[in-house]
C-alpha cells in the first residue's frame, strides 16, 4: 500500500468514526468538537485529491465560522445536557433498516460507476495549482453562480439579524430626526431670576 | 469502459473508494436526524455532516474526472451550507427564546 | 248556455278559494251558493230544452290534447243522459251549499270549505259532460281529489286523515283499471273521443286483445276493465271499504258527495258508454252479479251499525247496487231513474241526519237519541219523508225507482238475472228494516240521554229550506218524471244518449209481468220492515239487546262489515307495509345510502380520521417519513436499472 493510500484510509476511518460520534455524543459540545474533527478529515481527504484550495477553505469556513457558531449557540442556550430522554425507542429497528436499505442502494449505485466516453476531460499540459484552476473558471464561466452565492449570503445574513434582533425598550438610544428637529424655543427658557429667591 | 485515473494509478485507491466513504457518512447524517431525541442542533450538524458528504462526492468526481466544475460546485454548496447553518441556528435560538427548551420531543406545535 | 253552467262553480272555487280571506265567510258562503243557484236553475232549463224539447248540443271550447292520433279538446256532449245528471248534480250542489252555510258557521276556514264544494261541483260536471274519455278521466279524478279534501276536512283528527287517505287510496286501485282501459280503447279504436269509439265498436268485428297470452274479447276486457273503476268510485262490493269511513267528513259533504254525486259517477259511466257495454254480455253478467251482491252485502251490514251516518252510507252503498244491478241487466234508463230519485232522498237523510246531529251538538250514536219528534218536529217530518221513498212507499219517487229495478230483475232473462232478483228482494226488506230502525230509535220512545235532549234545538232556515226543497223531490219526483225515464216517453226523451241493441225489450218486458204477486212484492217486503223495525224497537224494546245475544257470531260478524277490513289488513296492508319497510331500511338505507352518500361520505371520514394521525406534530417523525420516502424512491430506480446495478 502506498504512503497516499494509508492516508486515505487513516482519514476514512477518522472521518467515518468522528461523525459517529457526532450523532451519539452525550453531551452537544462534545458533538461539534466531533464535528470539527470529521472536517479537518475531510479537509485532509481533498489534499489527498489534490484539491488543496478547496480542503484549507473548508477548514476556514466551516470549522472557523460555522463550527464556532454551532459552539456559540449551545453554549448560549442553556441546556440541560445530562438528561437522556427516554423517547419512543421503537423507531429505531425501523430506522436503522431504512438507513441500511439506504447506504446499500448507494454503494451499489457507486460500485458501478461507468463515466461515459467523452465525460473524462484531458489532464491539463502545465499542472497548476487548485486556486488557480478555481480562479480560472470562477470569474469568467461561472460568474454569475459567484455573484449568486454572495447574495446568498447576504440574504442569510439579513434574515439571522432580523429572525434574533430585539428592540430592548430600556436601552438608550439616538433619535436623530428627533435631535435635528429640536427648535430653540424647545431647549431653552430664559428665566428672571431675582437676588436670592432661585427658580421655582 | 473506465480508464485508470492517474490518482488511481498513483495511490491504488479507486474512485468507488471514496464514494463509498461519502454515502456511509451520507447515512450517519441520515441517521442522526431522527435517531437523536436530545435535542435540535444534534439535528443541524447531521444536516452539516450529509453536506460535507455530498461535497467529497462533488471533489472526488472531479478529481477523477479532470473537471474543474464539480469543485465549483463544492464552493457554492459550501457557502449554501454556512449560510444554511446561520439562519437555522438563528431559528433555534428564538424557539429556545420562546419556549425554553430545544428538546425534540417538545416540538409538536404542527400537530393536525 | 252550456259554457256558463260547468263553468260558474268553477269560478266560485277560484273566488272563494283565493279571496276567501279577504271576502270573509258570509261572503264566500253567500257567492259560492248563488253561482250555483244560477247553475241549478240553467240546469231545470237545460233539462227541459234537451229531455223534453230534444234539442242537443256540441260545444267545443278549447283544443287540448294534438299528438298525432291522440286528439282531444275540452269540449262539453248534451245530451239527455248529461242533461239529467247536470240536473242532480247542481241541485243537490246548491241545496247543500245553502245547507253549508247554516252547518258550518262555527268553523274558522268556511271559505275553503265552499271553494272545495264548488270545485267538486266543477270537476263532476265536467265528468258529465265530456265528450271524450280524457275529459272524463280529468272530472274523475279531479271528483276523487275533492272527496279526499273533504273527508279530510277536519285534518286535526287523525281519523279524518286516515279516511280521506282510505278512500284516495281505494279509489286510485279503481282508477287503475279504469285507465287501463282507457289504454286499451286508445290502442284498439286509436282514438278516445265517443263519438268515434262508439261508432267504431259499433262497426267492429269482435276485436280480441291478448291478455297474459290468452286471445280475449277485446270489448270485454275494455268493460271490465272500465268497471273496475266503477266499483271503485261507487263503492261497490269488494271496494266499498272507503265509503262508510269517508263518514268522518263534515255532513253536507257526505250528502253531496257520498249520497248524490260522487258515488254515482260510476253508474253514470256504464251508462254512458252503453254502446260498448251493450256489445259484451260477460261485462254486464258481471256488472250485475257486483251490483246485486253489494245491494245484499250492505244492508246487511247497515242494519247492525249504531252511528246515524254510518247507516245512511251502507244504505248508500246498497242503493248503488241497485243501480248496478239495472244496469247490468241492461235497464239503463231505470238504474238512471233511480239514480234521480236516489240523489234527492239519500241527500235529504244525509242533510236530515245532519240536523239532528247539529241539534244534539255533534252526538252522533243512536244508542244515545231518542224521542227527538217533540224536540225537532221538522227535521222528523223530513226525515220521515225521506224514509217512505227510500223504503218505496207506493208513489213516492222511490216507489217508482226502486220497483221498477226489481220488475226489470224479475223480467229479465240474462245469466245473473235469477241472483239478482232474489239478492234485490232480501235488500229491500233489509232496506226498510234498518231505515224505520233509525227513525224508531233516533225520533220515538223516551231519550236515552237526557242531557242532549233538554238542548236539542230546530236548525235555522238556512238548513231547514233545503231540506224542504229535497223533500220535494224525493216525494214528487217518481210521480212527474217516471213517464219520461222509464215509461211511454221513454223513446223520446232519451233518443240517442242510451244505446239499446235491438234485441233488447227489457223494459217493455218488465211492464209486461202479469203477476199480481210481483207487483206488490216490493211493498210487502217494505212492509215487513216496518213491522219487524216497529216490533223491535216500539212495541218490545227488549228484542235488540235480546237478538244480539242468541245471535253474537252473526251480529259480529255483520258490525264488523263481514270482517272487510280486517281480511285486508291481513292480506294487502300487512304484507305490503313489510315490503315497504324492508326496501326502505334495508334497500333504501343500508344499500342506496350505504354505497351511495351516506357510505362515501362515512368512508371519506373514516380515511380523513387515519390519515389525520399522520400529523403528529413531532418534527422528527416528519423527517423520518421524508427519509423513508427518500429511500422508497432510490429503490424505486435501482430496481428500474437493477440491470445496470449488479453488473460489478
Amino acid at each position: 500500500m502506498t504512503i497516499a493510500g494509508f492516508f486515505f484510509y487513516l482519514f476514512s476511518l477518522i472521518l467515518v468514526a468522528s461523525g459517529s460520534l457526532v450523532i451519539t455524543a452525550r453531551s452537544p459540545v462534545h458533538s461539534v468538537l466531533f464535528l470539527i474533527l470529521a472536517f479537518f478529515n475531510a479537509a485532509g481527504l481533498f489534499v489527498l485529491l489534490g484539491a488543496e484550495f478547496l480542503a484549507m477553505i473548508l477548514v476556514i469556513v466551516y470549522v472557523g465560522a460555522v463550527a464556532v457558531l454551532f459552539l456559540f449557540v449551545v453554549m448560549m442556550l442553556d441546556v440541560d445536557f445530562s438528561e437522556l430522554r427516554k423517547g419512543s425507542a421503537r423507531y429505531v429497528p425501523l430506522g436503522l433498516l431504512v438507513g441500511a436499505i439506504l447506504l446499500f442502494e448507494l454503494l451499489a449505485v457507486s460500485a458501478t460507476f461507468i463515466s461515459a466516453p467523452g465525460a473524462i476531460q484531458p489532464l491539463a499540459a502545465q499542472p497548476i495549482s487548485n486556486a488557480a484552476a478555481i480562479g480560472a473558471v470562477l470569474y469568467t464561466k461561472y460568474v454569475y453562480y459567484f455573484e449568486q452565492s454572495g447574495a446568498v449570503l447576504l440574504v442569510a445574513m439579513i434574515g439571522a439579524i432580523v429572525l434574533t434582533l430585539r428592540h430592548k425598550r430600556t436601552a438608550k438610544r439616538q433619535d436623530v430626526a428627533a435631535q435635528v428637529g429640536r427648535r430653540r424655543e424647545d431647549a431653552i427658557e430664559v428665566v428672571q431670576v431675582e437676588t436670592g429667591k432661585g427658580i421655582s | 469502459m473506465n480508464a485508470i485515473s492517474p490518482i488511481e494509478a498513483a495511490t491504488g485507491i479507486t474512485l468507488q473508494h471514496y464514494l463509498g466513504v461519502a454515502a456511509v457518512l451520507f447515512t450517519l447524517g441520515v441517521f442522526g436526524i431522527f435517531l437523536n431525541r436530545k435535542n435540535v442542533i444534534v439535528i443541524l450538524m447531521s444536516v452539516e455532516l450529509m453536506l460535507l458528504a455530498v461535497n467529497i462526492n462533488l471533489v472526488a468526481m472531479s478529481a477523477f474526472l479532470n473537471d474543474i466544475t464539480g469543485q465549483i460546485f463544492a464552493l457554492i454548496v459550501l457557502t449554501v451550507a454556512a449560510a444554511e447553518a446561520a439562519i437555522g441556528l438563528a431559528i433555534v435560538v428564538i424557539y429556545f427564546r420562546n419556549r425554553g427548551s430545544i428538546a425534540v420531543d417538545d416540538i409538536n406545535s404542527m400537530r393536525g | 248556455m252550456y259554457p256558463a253552467i260547468v263553468l260558474m262553480p268553477l269560478a266560485g272555487a277560484i273566488i272563494a278559494g283565493f279571496f276567501g280571506r279577504i271576502l270573509g265567510d258570509r261572503v264566500s258562503g253567500i257567492l259560492t251558493s248563488m253561482l250555483l243557484l244560477a247553475s241549478a236553475v240553467l240546469s231545470w232549463y237545460a233539462f227541459y230544452k234537451v229531455g223534453i224539447q230534444g234539442e242537443e248540443a256540441r260545444v267545443v271550447l278549447m283544443p287540448w290534447i294534438g299528438v298525432g292520433d291522440l286528439q282531444t279538446s275540452w269540449s262539453l256532449r248534451i245530451d239527455t243522459l248529461t242533461a239529467v245528471m247536470l240536473v242532480v248534480v247542481n241541485t243537490v250542489s246548491c241545496v247543500v251549499h245553502f245547507y253549508s252555510i247554516g252547518y258550518m258557521h262555527d268553523d274558522d276556514r268556511q271559505p275553503l270549505f265552499f271553494a272545495e264544494l264548488s270545485l267538486f261541483t266543477f270537476a263532476m260536471l265536467s265528468l258529465v259532460t265530456a265528450n271524450n274519455f280524457v275529459q272524463l278521466f280529468f272530472g274523475w279524478e279531479g271528483v276523487g281529489l275533492a272527496s279526499y279534501l273533504l273527508i279530510g276536512f277536519w285534518y286535526h283528527r287523525p281519523s279524518a286523515n286516515s279516511a280521506a287517505i282510505k278512500a284516495f287510496v281505494v279509489n286510485r286501485i279503481g282508477d287503475f283499471g279504469f285507465a287501463l282501459g282507457i289504454f286499451a280503447i286508445y290502442f284498439l279504436f286509436h282514438d278516445v273521443n265517443f263519438d268515434t269509439v262508439f261508432e267504431a265498436a259499433r262497426h267492429a268485428n269482435s276485436p280480441t286483445l291478448n291478455v297474459f297470452g290468452y286471445q280475449a274479447d277485446a270489448l270485454t276486457v275494455i268493460c271490465l276493465l272500465l268497471f273496475m273503476g266503477a266499483m271503485g268510485k261507487s263503492a261497490q262490493f269488494m271496494l266499498h271499504t272507503w265509503l262508510p269511513d269517508a263518514m268522518e267528513g263534515p255532513t253536507p259533504v257526505s250528502a253531496l258527495i257520498h249520497a248524490a254525486t260522487m258515488v254515482t259517477a260510476g253508474v253514470f259511466m256504464v251508462a254512458r258508454l252503453s254502446p260498448l257495454f251493450e256489445l259484451s254480455p260477460t261485462a254486464l253478467w258481471v256488472v250485475t252479479l257486483v251490483g246485486a251482491t253489494t245491494a245484499f252485502f250492505a244492508a246487511t251490514v247497515g242494519v247492525a251499525q249504531n252511528d246515524i251516518k254510518r247507516v245512511i252510507a251502507y244504505s248508500t252503498c246498497s242503493q248503488l247496487g241497485y243501480m248496478f244491478a239495472a244496469l247490468g241487466l241492461r235497464a239503463y234508463s231505470a238504474g238512471i231513474f233511480h239514480l234521480f230519485t236516489h240523489a234527492f232522498f239519500k241527500a235529504l237523510l244525509f242533510l236530515g241526519a245532519g240536523s239532528v246531529i247539529h241539534a244534539l251538538h255533534g252526538e252522533q250514536d243512536l244508542r244515545k237519541m231518542g224521542g227527538l219528534r217533540t224536540a225537532i218536529p221538522f227535521t222528523f217530518m223530513m226525515m220521515l219523508a225521506g224514509t217512505l221513498a227510500l223504503t218505496g212507499f207506493p208513489y213516492t219517487a222511490g216507489y217508482f225507482s226502486k220497483d221498477a229495478i226489481i220488475e226489470v230483475a224479475h223480467a229479465s232473462h240474462a245469466p245473473g238475472a235469477e241472483y239478482a232478483f232474489w239478492a234485490l228482494i232480501v235488500a229491500a226488506f233489509l232496506t226498510s228494516f234498518y231505515s224505520w230502525r233509525l227513525v224508531f230509535m233516533a225520533f220515538f220512545g223516551t231519550p236515552r240521554d237526557e242531557h242532549a235532549f233538554e238542548h236539542a234545538h230546530e236548525s235555522p232556515p238556512v238548513m231547514t229550506i233545503p231540506l224542504l226543497v229535497l223533500a220535494i223531490g224525493a216525494i214528487g219526483a217518481g210521480l212527474g218524471f217516471a213517464h219520461y225515464f222509464i215509461d211511454e216517453g221513454y223513446a223520446h226523451f232519451w233518443r240517442a244518449s242510451l244505446f239499446t241493441l235491438p234485441d233488447n225489450t227489457i223494459l217493455s218486458d218488465s211492464h209486461a209481468v202479469e203477476s199480481l204477486l210481483m207487483k206488490w212484492l216490493p211493498t210487502l217486503m217494505m212492509l215487513g220492515g216496518f213491522v219487524l223495525a216497529y216490533a223491535a224497537y216500539i212495541a218490545v224494546p227488549s228484542l235488540p239487546a235480546w237478538t244480539v245475544r242468541t245471535f253474537k257470531p252473526i251480529h259480529a260478524f255483520l258490525y264488523n262489515k263481514w270482517y272487510f277490513d280486517e281480511i285486508y289488513d291481513w292480506i294487502f296492508v300487512r304484507p305490503l307495509r313489510f315490503i315497504a319497510r324492508m326496501l326502505w331500511v334495508y334497500g333504501d338505507g343500508a344499500i342506496i345510502d350505504g354505497l351511495g352518500p351516506d357510505g362515501i361520505s362515512a368512508r371519506v371520514a373514516g380515511l380523513a380520521k387515519r390519515a389525520v394521525r399522520f400529523q403528529t406534530g413531532y418534527v422528527y417523525q416528519y423527517a423520518f417519513v421524508m427519509l423513508i420516502g427518500v429511500t422508497a424512491l432510490v429503490s424505486y430506480f435501482a430496481f428500474l436499472f437493477r440491470g445496470a446495478l449488479f453488473k460489478l
